[in-house]
């Protein structure tokens, strides 16, 4: 059994005070959390770097790194820790180039104030976006430090050695440290643009497979959730909202409110702005309480389709039309083709479901505010914050601390955003939680989609034409507080790739000459708010366009592995294919041979991604087909990130992406009626428990000649097609809309 | 009304002063400070806030304070004691074995539903020495995790099971 570092170990190695704060403390901006709860990792240097608004100059060493004068440092990043191990990984690219062990290094918290803007911890970017810059800022900093060691060692540049962050001059006895050299100064250097930075085969700590940092503690129970933060004299929020989220376009619009309802709770206080409702109390349970009392009427006209008439609205609907990719003749290549198949499918609203509810702690004064949030871009929250509460975004401090894994873009800009105007009309610092209705039902869910296909084969299995249409709306760009509160119009996301029927999983991983994609985007605010969630429509356009692929295998009597295998050119695509179908042991045969009896057994394969990175997928299934249960038993997940940092982090990134998919798959589904969302909780918005979890094989396919790319959501997409084409198999019969419940199995059976 | 309510948490006796409804996880989370114990639905369906009362995992969320006066609270900070006592060992150990097994897994995610996960799979550990992979999900089934770490967790019990019956 290996020693676990304890918890007080990880915080005493982040805990050096550097000379900078040293140098600086007397100006520092202190922020207080209150006593008992153990103080952040680096909040002195936080506290010293804070003096000024940032962001700081990227093209400074100093933006990017301290070195402490006991030879450890501190990693200034702008990328947030979500679960995700992004506070290990960025640290092991730093301590490889400037030859530090990874237990010298630690991070400080995403803060407008002391961490630069690296643009938001978006589409699983953090390596891949994050790793060059914090590559460049390590080797950067190693080329001065060795400059100044050369000096004081008396021994040129290139010969010397480091280890540990110990510069020595071989055939001499003369060593130096780090922390000797810099002495508690500033760099106070910009980038040269010169440093060398280290080839990757001679890489020792990058591809190892590092301990998360973060873990120790978040098993001591020691660990600071953005929920245990406290300030001083602070009052404990709660919003007052309708329970379920009605059309973006509605809003909530407040008819009466009835003050004296909340009268026999004493301290507890409405605070009103608009449409935006809140209730401050001293005690939290007081707020509950209050919240849950006050009584509102609020308008209940219906403003959403009705739920089983939700995609023939949306097929039915206006849209604005965008070919997002056309090559060759499509309509030619189908009219000449020997196999034809053409598929439509159904896709649900999903919920980010993140397991916390929301929490924000804000306090605003006049001139300033401080808002301590879990929004994954501080940069961007303050960008909003700033008309709301009428200051100048220099005045407002955003700093990131961490809640549950969130998946996306949850309620976290909405919550800093209600405690921020919460705070501004109580006059005091406010913690405002969101209860679990608040987080399940004003969710900026990932929005439902239409697919249609068709794909055509010629006679000896080549694919020769593809086209798909797809239907959804755009994300909702102002939070409901702003929209509340300021009574701001539902402005839809402006164009991202992300929204649109993305070429990676629609056909682009197949030879194809002809291939048309299509995307019919709907107007936002007649449905309901939506967000990026985890792997952003991927999963619908991979369970539509991967069945497709797969009937076609079946109708020319093929293996669907060998069949796709046979109409790949890319060695990427066909490096995760291979290695999911290596893991699973799969031997060729020809789908849904097997689908007599009760309780049927099937297989399927599927690729997709997201945006960047390679995933292939090996599902098994089990289906009832006399009670409609479905039970993916095992899901083989390979992805191929490039130049995989941490193995083990990407191998549980994997373990996550296939049970979330699954869940995704088998229950997740956001239900609603004319008048709003009546999913709130987990009885009535199932996830994925112990009982249905299958097993699970990650895959990393180690690239390391390629650039990283993301690896945080790259094989949900796959895995969904993989399970449904493993329905298949099993029953020779396909699904077209999920999740598979078995109301809705049993009526694809009955179908049949 | 506030009312003074007399609990026993970890080991020591506190009075706080609440409504009589208020709920466990309040009086654990704010008037005690406590980090283990923590707010995930308010409606017993998740296991954020589980605790053991008298060596039974419990939602602290659906719990009135004032329902468990004279009762053993224990929360994720006192397991190690009082695995430690349940065993006659002399030292309290850093960690309860389950909270090792999670580290050497490199199981959580985020890490949040953590809490409910470590005391619910001692409270398991406890009743049962060898559990089984259907007696394991059974258990815990009252519990999420939504990064999806259940294959972990499972492997980090049926490891915790082992290293407890060898050092028996």
């Amino acid at each position: 059994m290996s020693t676990a570092p304890s918890a007080k170990d990880a915080q005493a190695a982040a805990a050096p005070i550097s000379r900078r704060a040293f140098l600086k403390a007397g100006g520092a901006l202190v922020v207080g959390f209150s006593l008992g709860l153990t103080a952040r990792p680096g909040r002195a240097q936080t506290e010293a770097r804070g003096a000024a608004a940032g962001p700081p100059d990227a093209e400074l060493i100093d933006t990017w790194l301290a070195i402490h004068a006991d030879n450890t440092a501190t990693l200034y990043i702008g990328f947030v820790e979500l679960g995700q191990g992004t506070t290990t990984a960025l640290p092991q690219i730093a301590a490889e180039e400037l030859d530090l062990a990874l237990e010298q290094i630690s991070t400080a918290q995403h803060d407008t104030h002391v961490t630069p803007n690296q643009g938001g911890t978006y589409s699983s970017a953090s390596v891949a976006r994050g790793g060059p810059q914090v590559r460049r800022a390590a080797a950067e900093a190693r080329q001065a430090l060795l400059r100044l060691a050369s000096e004081r060692l008396g021994a040129p540049v290139e010969q010397l050695r480091v280890e540990h962050g110990v510069v020595t001059a071989p055939g001499t006895d003369r060593r130096v440290t780090y922390g000797e050299l810099i002495g508690g100064r500033l760099f106070e250097i910009p980038f040269t643009g010169t440093a060398p930075v280290k080839s990757p085969e001679d890489y020792e700590i990058v591809g190892v497979r590092a301990p998360r940092k973060d873990l120790p503690a978040k098993v001591a129970g020691t660990y600071t959730y953005i929920q245990h933060l406290r300030l001083p004299g602070m009052l404990h929020g709660r919003v007052v909202r309708p329970r379920g989220q009605r059309a973006y376009g509605a809003g909530a619009k407040v008819i009466e409110v009835d003050e004296t309802s909340i009268a026999h709770i004493p301290g507890a206080r409405l605070l009103r702005r608009g449409d935006f409702l809140g209730v401050v109390a001293e005690n939290e349970w007081d707020a509950v309480r209050a919240a849950r009392d006050l009584r509102v009427t609020w308008d209940d006209t219906p403003s959403l389709p009705a739920f089983d008439a939700l995609y023939d609205t949306m097929r039915a609907d206006e849209t604005d039309d965008v070919v997002v990719l056309e090559r060759g003749a499509v309509g030619d290549a189908f009219e000449r083709a020997a196999h034809r198949v053409s598929f439509e499918t159904r896709c649900p609203y999903q919920a980010h479901a993140t397991f916390a509810p929301n929490c924000a702690l804000a306090d605003v004064k006049a001139d300033s505010a401080l808002v301590i949030c879990s929004s994954q871009d501080a940069y961007g929250a303050r960008r909003v914050l700033a008309p709301i509460l009428g200051l100048p975004e220099a005045q407002i401090r955003v700093q990131y601390c961490e809640s549950s894994g969130t998946f996306g873009h949850s309620c976290y800009d909405d919550v800093a955003q209600a405690a921020a105007i919460m705070s501004q009309l109580a006059g005091a610092p406010v913690r405002v939680q969101l209860m679990r209705w608040d987080e399940h039902g004003w969710d900026p869910y990932g929005p439902a989609h239409v697919g249609e296909v068709r794909a055509a084969a010629d006679e000896s299995g080549k694919l020769v034409a593809y086209e798909y249409h797809g239907w959804h709306h755009n994300w909702s760009l102002i939070e409901p507080s702003q929209q509340l509160a300021m009574g701001s119009e539902p402005v839809p996301w402006p164009f991202l790739v992300s929204q649109q029927v993305s070429p990676q999983n629609c056909g682009a991983m197949y030879a194809i000459d002809n291939l048309r994609l299509v995307n019919h985007r709907l107007d936002t605010a007649r449905y309901l708010r939506a967000a990026w969630l985890r792997s952003p429509l991927d999963l619908s356009l991979s369970f539509t366009s991967e069945q497709a692929i797969d009937e076609l295998a079946y109708r020319l009597g093929e293996d669907p592995y060998e069949f796709r295998r046979r109409n790949i050119a890319d060695e990427r695509w066909l490096g995760v294919l291979d290695a999911a179908a290596e893991a699973a042991g799969w031997t060729p045969r020809r789908a849904a041979g097997q689908t007599q009896g009760d309780v049927v057994r099937g297989r399927g394969i599927g690729l997709g991604t997201h945006l960047a990175s390679w995933g292939g997928a090996v599902a098994e299934v089990e289906v009832n087909k006399a009670t409609g249960q479905v039970a993916v038993k095992h899901l083989y997940g390979a992805i191929d990130a490039g130049l995989v940092v941490n193995p083990a982090i990407v191998e549980a990134q994997i373990v996550g992406q296939l049970v979330q998919t699954a869940s995704r798959m088998l229950l997740e589904e956001v239900t609603f009626n004319e008048h709003g969302v009546t999913s709130l909780d987990w009885a009535s918005y199932r996830v994925i428990r112990f009982e249905d979890c299958p097993e699970v094989t990650p895959i990393v396919v180690q690239r390391l000649d390629q650039p990283y790319s993301g690896a945080g959501e790259e094989v949900m997409a796959a895995a969904a097609a993989a399970i449904a084409n493993a329905f298949f198999d099993a029953t020779g019969v396909r699904m077209r809309e999920y999740p598979f419940t078995p109301e809705r199995v049993l009526a694809a059976l009955a179908g049949a | 009304m506030a009312i003074d309510i007399r609990i026993r948490v970890n080991g020591r006796e506190h009075v706080v002063s609440a409504e009589p409804d208020t709920p466990l996880l309040y009086v654990l989370a704010n008037d005690l400070e406590l980090k283990g114990p923590r707010f995930g639905c308010g409606l017993a369906q998740c296991g954020a806030c589980s605790v053991l009362i008298d060596g039974v995992e419990r939602r602290a969320c659906v719990t009135p304070a004032e329902s468990v006066e004279g009762q053993e609270i224990t929360t994720l900070e006192g397991l190690p004691a009082w695995f430690a006592a349940r065993r006659g060992l002399e030292n309290v150990p850093a960690l309860h074995p389950i909270q090792q097994a999670m580290l050497d897994e490199q199981a959580p995610q985020c890490g949040y539903c953590y809490n409910g996960m470590i005391v619910k799979a001692a409270e398991l550990l406890e009743r049962n020495a060898s559990p089984s992979d259907a007696e394991i999900r059974s258990a815990m089934n009252g519990h999420i995790c939504r990064c999806g770490t259940y294959p972990r967790i499972i492997s980090a019990i049926r490891r915790a099971a082992e290293s407890m019956r060898s050092e028996a």
